[in-house]
């Protein structure tokens, strides 16, 4: 039972509801003694409802102990009938025992409205706020601040078995995360409706979700992590640790190292400066489907991200054999925009630090083409064969090919139509002549 | 001479020379041929998804022969088969003409170089083709041969050298310029594309598909052509040799119908894997 179910209005309860039996006991006198056993059992609750009620106007004074509520919600197939169906009422007191609230809080305590009995048919929303006034505060402001939708129970489940978070079967424990709010970021039709990708299986197939769901570490990075908890904003809010330029920090708490690279990088500066238009963390290694950079699939989607601010260099970078290998799969180990220019710590070539500095170039091109010399480097991999002034060689080179390739094609495509023609037109006239078929 | 020859190419058509068949290459030429076209028709499937390796059926390809390291391994096992053909004709030409001090080899009508009578013949056939003038009448090897054989010729000694300058850049750097290195890949790519378009569309039409030789020649495949053939489409050779009375020399025996047959075989698979290579090449060019 959810305070969800609690909130819910309680409709007509039918003659034969167990429930019903026991507050009214005497008018269903006849339906119960349809069954023995059932009436065993009534009888021994009818004398302890006489006996409670002998003494009603004392006890209406004092808050009803968790035993009283206990003496029907203890019953396994205690039920009410919600909308035609049968919703259990029964509380687990094994499960209670062992919950976050066990000990502390008795049942009038979150079901203040309970002040007697019989106690209404259709029970107040129970208040969490009343004690967790923080998380409430936290939730007013945040995505989830519709309390109808998102009822506390919704994430921290079952209100009578609510466990530490650090307890295993909590479902706000780290491992269980993921699949708590897979509940509904995993349900296509919640996605659509709210317009929110289906995160769930890109995070469960990325390497958090794999080192949460197959190693089991606790420090992998769940859904809390980076978006929080309670106080859950939209990326697009500039409070939110997802926002833009509050990436580098979210992940950077774990990933600490990197943090300091980025931030010293031109993606970071420009980042710290307010372009939002620089690549965050996310929009090189996306946020949910995170794939190892090593992957053949990762190396294959990059480039064009780059490439989407860096439409030059991607473009000349293109005619280069580094892109035209990689462009037809299996063949990922060419040379991707950071494999030289670096991933994090992202330098111009004016900076003595930078892979691509001119010092620096031999190391950088040594790293795949083993012999690589100060000759070698000067092979420019971003040369552009159309711009004369900065590759003149290459201009040429190029115009000159073309221009042979034209001239000669031009030529003999002419002379072989002319040839084809005059050939079938003296065939066809001389076709019975000396010399047969070659005319 | 055309007077004396005349007779007796009646007297032929009924008697002796009824069916006779000529040389016209050595099976060392013949050979040598095939391993041209066939290494050719790899390097040229192999080196098109590269230069087109945006296009879709690159990709298709690539991922069908296992990805780019298979077509890699491919080009440079077919480029070693081509050096090695290439090689093999350069010592020959070396052999017969230093060695066997062998006549006609760099000069004369029976040589590849180009003469006179050449730029005679083109300017010739070209008149004719306007309707303005007699056939030239073509020595052993006419003008558009020759071209072939020197665009083939420095085709493979540019896409070659090109070639193992990208496979060994590192080596090659140490005397080439840098932009050399830059340079290589424009230089391959565009002769690769220049041999392509050339070989599947003008070598294939002037040698085998024009209605003279349709639907192909089969000389260089049986290395015999009929005396008929060879009148014709090589009348100034037929004549100086009958002239010179060695036509009889040159006489070979009718191909085996095997050898026609296979070399058809051969041939048309060539041919086809050419075209569907050109249809690829220009609709990955324009498109």
């Amino acid at each position: 039972m959810t305070a969800n179910t609690l909130n819910t209005r309680v409709r007509v309860f039918p003659a034969r509801s167990t429930r019903d039996t026991c507050h009214s006991f005497v008018a269903q006198q006849s339906t119960i003694l349809e069954g023995v056993n059932t009436a065993a059992r009534i009888i021994h609750r009818a004398i302890l409802i006489a006996l409670l009620s002998g003494s009603c106007s004392a006890y209406a004074l004092q808050k009803p102990a968790d035993s009283d509520c206990l003496a029907c919600h203890s019953d396994s197939t205690l039920t009410k009938d919600e909308n035609g169906k049968q919703v259990s009422l029964f509380i687990d007191q094994d499960k209670f025992r062992h919950s976050v609230h066990a000990g502390a809080l008795n049942c009038v305590d979150c079901h203040a409205d309970f002040k007697g009995y019989p106690h209404p048919d259709h029970p107040a929303r129970v208040q969490c706020e009343t004690c967790h006034t923080e998380q409430a505060a936290g939730l007013k402001g945040s995505v989830h601040a519709d309390g109808a939708e998102h009822p506390c129970t919704s994430c921290h489940g079952d209100a009578h078995s609510i466990f530490p978070k650090a307890d295993a079967r909590s479902q706000v424990y780290p491992l269980n995360i993921p699949r708590t709010c897979g509940t509904c970021h995993g349900n296509d039709a919640m996605a659509k409706k709210h317009g929110l990708p289906n995160v769930y299986p890109a995070y469960m197939d990325s390497i958090h979700g794999f080192a949460l769901s197959k190693e089991g570490l606790l420090v992998a990075a769940n859904c809390m992590s980076c978006h929080g908890s309670h106080h859950i904003l939209s990326h697009k809010d500039p409070q939110s640790p997802t926002y833009k330029s509050n990436i580098p920090k979210t992940c950077g708490s774990c990933h600490a190292q990197i943090d300091v690279d980025y931030m010293a990088g031109v993606h970071g500066k420009a980042i710290a400066a307010g372009n939002l238009k620089a690549p965050v963390c996310t929009d090189c290694h996306t946020a949910h489907a995170i794939l190892q950079p090593t992957e053949a699939a990762f190396r294959m989607q990059s480039t064009p991200i780059c490439g989407s601010c860096h439409k030059e260099q991607l473009s000349t970078y293109r005619d280069t054999f580094h892109s035209q290998l990689g462009a037809l799969g299996g063949y990922v180990q060419t040379a991707r925009c950071w494999d030289c220019h670096g991933a994090h710590e992202v330098l111009p070539a004016s900076d003595p630090r930078s892979p691509v500095a001119q010092g620096n170039l031999v190391k950088t091109c040594g790293a795949c083409h083993a012999g690589a010399n100060l000759s070698f480097v000067q092979y420019q991999p971003h040369a552009n064969a159309h711009n004369r002034k900065l590759n003149p060689a290459l201009y040429f080179v190029r115009m000159f090919m073309n221009l042979l390739l034209a001239s000669v094609l031009t030529f003999f495509v002419i002379h072989t139509i002319l040839w084809l023609i005059r050939s079938r037109y003296d065939q066809i006239k001389r076709r019975a002549a000396n010399g047969g078929t070659h005319a | 001479m055309p007077e004396a020859l005349e007779p007796r190419g009646l007297v032929s058509e009924k008697g002796e020379t009824e069916g006779r068949y000529f040389m016209r290459f050595t099976r060392a030429q013949r050979y040598l041929h095939v391993a041209l076209f066939t290494s050719f028709l790899g390097l040229a499937g192999t080196g098109l998804p590269l230069r087109f390796s945006e296009s879709i059926w690159a990709r298709h390809f690539a991922s069908a022969v296992g990805g780019f390291g298979a077509i890699l391994f491919f080009h440079k096992f077919c480029a070693l088969v081509l050096t090695f053909a290439f090689l093999t004709h350069v010592k020959d030409l070396v052999t017969r003409a230093f060695f066997h001090h062998e006549k006609g080899i760099f000069w004369g009508s029976t040589s590849m170089v180009a003469n006179w009578k050449d730029v005679k013949d083109l300017f010739g056939h070209m008149r004719w083709f306007l309707g303005l003038g007699a056939k030239p009448k073509f020595g052993r090897y006419a003008y558009w041969e020759k071209f072939d054989y020197w665009a083939v010729f420095w085709g493979m000694i540019v896409i070659g050298f090109s070639g193992y300058a990208m496979w060994f850049a590192p080596f090659f750097a140490r005397f080439l310029p840098g932009w050399a290195l830059n340079a290589v890949l424009v230089v391959h790519s565009e002769e690769g594309l220049l041999a392509i378009l050339f070989i599947f569309s003008i070598h294939f039409v002037n040698t085998h598909l024009r209605p003279d030789s349709f639907p192909m020649d089969m000389v260089i495949f049986t290395g015999v052509e009929s005396e008929e053939e060879f009148k014709t489409k090589r009348a100034d050779e037929y004549k100086s040799l009958a002239a010179q009375g060695k036509l009889e020399a040159r006489l070979g025996e009718a191909p085996a119908t095997w050898l026609v047959n296979f070399s058809k075989g051969v041939g048309f698979t060539a041919i086809l894997i050419g075209l569907v290579l050109l249809v690829l090449t220009l609709t990955a060019y324009f498109g």
